[in-house]
């Protein structure tokens, strides 16, 4: 098989979970939309739970609940990590939407570029 | 919404059984995928569903804002409780084999004690945190 | 097969994220990351990860979801063109990925069974879970009683965090905020601040 071909079977895993990962930074760096920038983050935050589950599979394996008739699991530790970690990304997700949602009363916008322009003005 | 009569009967028809999978999901965690985090996520789904075709109003009445707010710390309350009951006994912090007579028995009494802990803060936090911001009002 | 499935969802996976970064609507973008949950769901029952996909359905596309359109019912639903072109972001976005992705050339290969991961604890809790816990879903024993430390300190970072909602967002609204006014205002300061980037080009360009 082609060299280039194998890797990507490989490798395809990484490789999607960092487009993922860049994709969120892009986001949250670029755009000024603080909405936007939120959804960049859990963008970001998925791409993690990604980096962590994808070399836990074994192919042909089963998940890790546990019965006679089958012999080969994938790594359940993984899964633990990340359990928690979507929960806990869920809790820091509202807690900065609450944060947009009184920015933008105190400020009537949401774009940063707008705060920051009316910072300087004052 | 008020009007719409097959969303409103559908959802009637829907909400006992959410609840009950939510019971299902966190009881039966021990044998299949499941547990506190994903049965009390579905159940705050399960106001916010009501609350989103019935109005604020009407789900504040069923499950109201006083008793979602104590039940934050409440399941942070019964986790550490579990640890501290098993201090008293005179093992280590959430040392579950001090809570029955054999080994098994006392995890799996710990997993379960512990898991509802995890229940009642998810679910009271999920639902607290919509209904803050459904109630803030434009 | 089963790698055949991944890489199939894991495509789809991409190109909603190039929706995500391209929409202007936020409606539109709030959906599409709903999407792109359920996807990410899937994936991780193709990579056996039940618990973790039950979790990310409901909670990534579930919650979320209605947190993100609460807030832009509460906000606006349409992003404004960014004043500052996204070269560096770009730059630093390619910059970063082109080292990650050579340092993925020395990891082992998806789904191999040697991989170092599979060789260390992992085993302990597969082979021991009748002895040392009795409950046959192994994600459920090693989350509530082996690392039952990790998970306390989680619930009470929920807690935490469902604290800080009802600190900010509890209570009524100060009066006068996000007026009609304001919002003009806003609009005009926005527009002084491009003219003044507009001249500072001009500068330069003369300079």
């Amino acid at each position: 098989m082609n060299p280039f071909i194998h890797e990507l079977i490989a490798h395809y895993n990484q490789w999607i979970t960092i487009f993922l990962m860049v994709s969120g930074l892009y986001i949250v760096i670029a755009k000024d939309n603080m909405v936007k920038k939120l959804v960049g983050l859990s963008l970001f935050q998925t791409s993690v739970y990604l980096l962590y589950i994808s070399p836990g599979k074994i192919l042909g394996g089963t998940p890790p609940i546990m019965d006679p008739k089958f012999s080969v699991y994938s790594n359940p530790l993984p899964h633990v990590l990340i359990l928690t970690a979507i929960v806990v990304g869920v809790a820091t997700l509202a807690l900065g939407l609450a944060l947009v949602v009184r920015i933008n009363e105190a400020y009537g916008t949401i774009e940063e570029d707008e705060i920051f322009a009316r910072g300087e003005e004052e | 919404m008020k009007m719409d009569l097959i969303l409103r009967i559908t959802t009637k028809l829907l909400i006992p059984f959410m609840l009950l999978f939510a019971l299902y999901v966190q009881f039966h965690g021990d044998y299949g995928p499941g547990g506190g985090f994903q049965a009390g996520v579905i159940t705050a789904a399960m106001v916010i569903l009501y609350a989103l075709i019935f109005g604020l109003k009407a789900a504040q009445r069923v499950v109201p804002v006083s008793v979602v707010q104590f039940m934050v710390p409440l399941g942070v309350l019964v986790y550490t409780g579990v640890g501290v009951y098993t201090m008293f006994k005179g093992g280590e912090f959430l040392n579950y084999n001090l809570l029955g007579h054999d080994r098994v028995h006392a995890q799996e009494w710990g997993i379960l004690l512990v898991e509802i802990g995890v229940y009642i803060t998810v679910s009271g936090t999920m639902t607290a945190i919509f209904y803050m911001f459904a109630g803030r009002g434009r | 097969m089963e790698a055949l499935i991944n890489m199939v969802l894991l495509t789809l996976l991409a190109i909603v994220t190039i929706g995500v970064i391209r929409m202007k609507n936020l409606f539109a973008v709030v959906i599409l990351s709903g999407i792109y949950s359920f996807l990410m769901a899937s994936v991780f029952i193709v990579l056996d990860a039940v618990d973790v996909a039950m979790t990310e359905a409901s909670v990534g596309a579930g919650i979320s979801t209605v947190l993100l359109l609460g807030t832009l019912y509460l906000t606006k639903s349409e992003e404004t063109e960014p004043l500052h072109k996204p070269y560096v972001a770009l730059f630093l976005a390619a910059v970063t990925a082109g080292a990650l992705i050579y340092g993925t050339l020395g990891l082992p290969p998806f789904g191999a069974p040697d991989a170092p991961i599979h060789l260390h604890v992992a085993n302990r809790y597969i082979e021991n879970w009748k002895e040392e816990t009795g409950v046959p879903n192994v994600v459920t024993s090693v989350l509530a009683s082996y690392r039952g430390f990790d998970t306390l300190g989680e619930t009470a970072v929920i807690f935490t965090a469902g604290i800080g909602v009802l600190l900010l967002l509890k209570g009524r609204k100060s009066p006068g905020a996000e007026t009609p006014d304001m919002q003009a205002e806003a609009v005009a300061a926005r527009a002084a601040a491009r003219e003044a980037e507009a001249e500072a080009d001009a500068e330069d360009n003369l300079s």
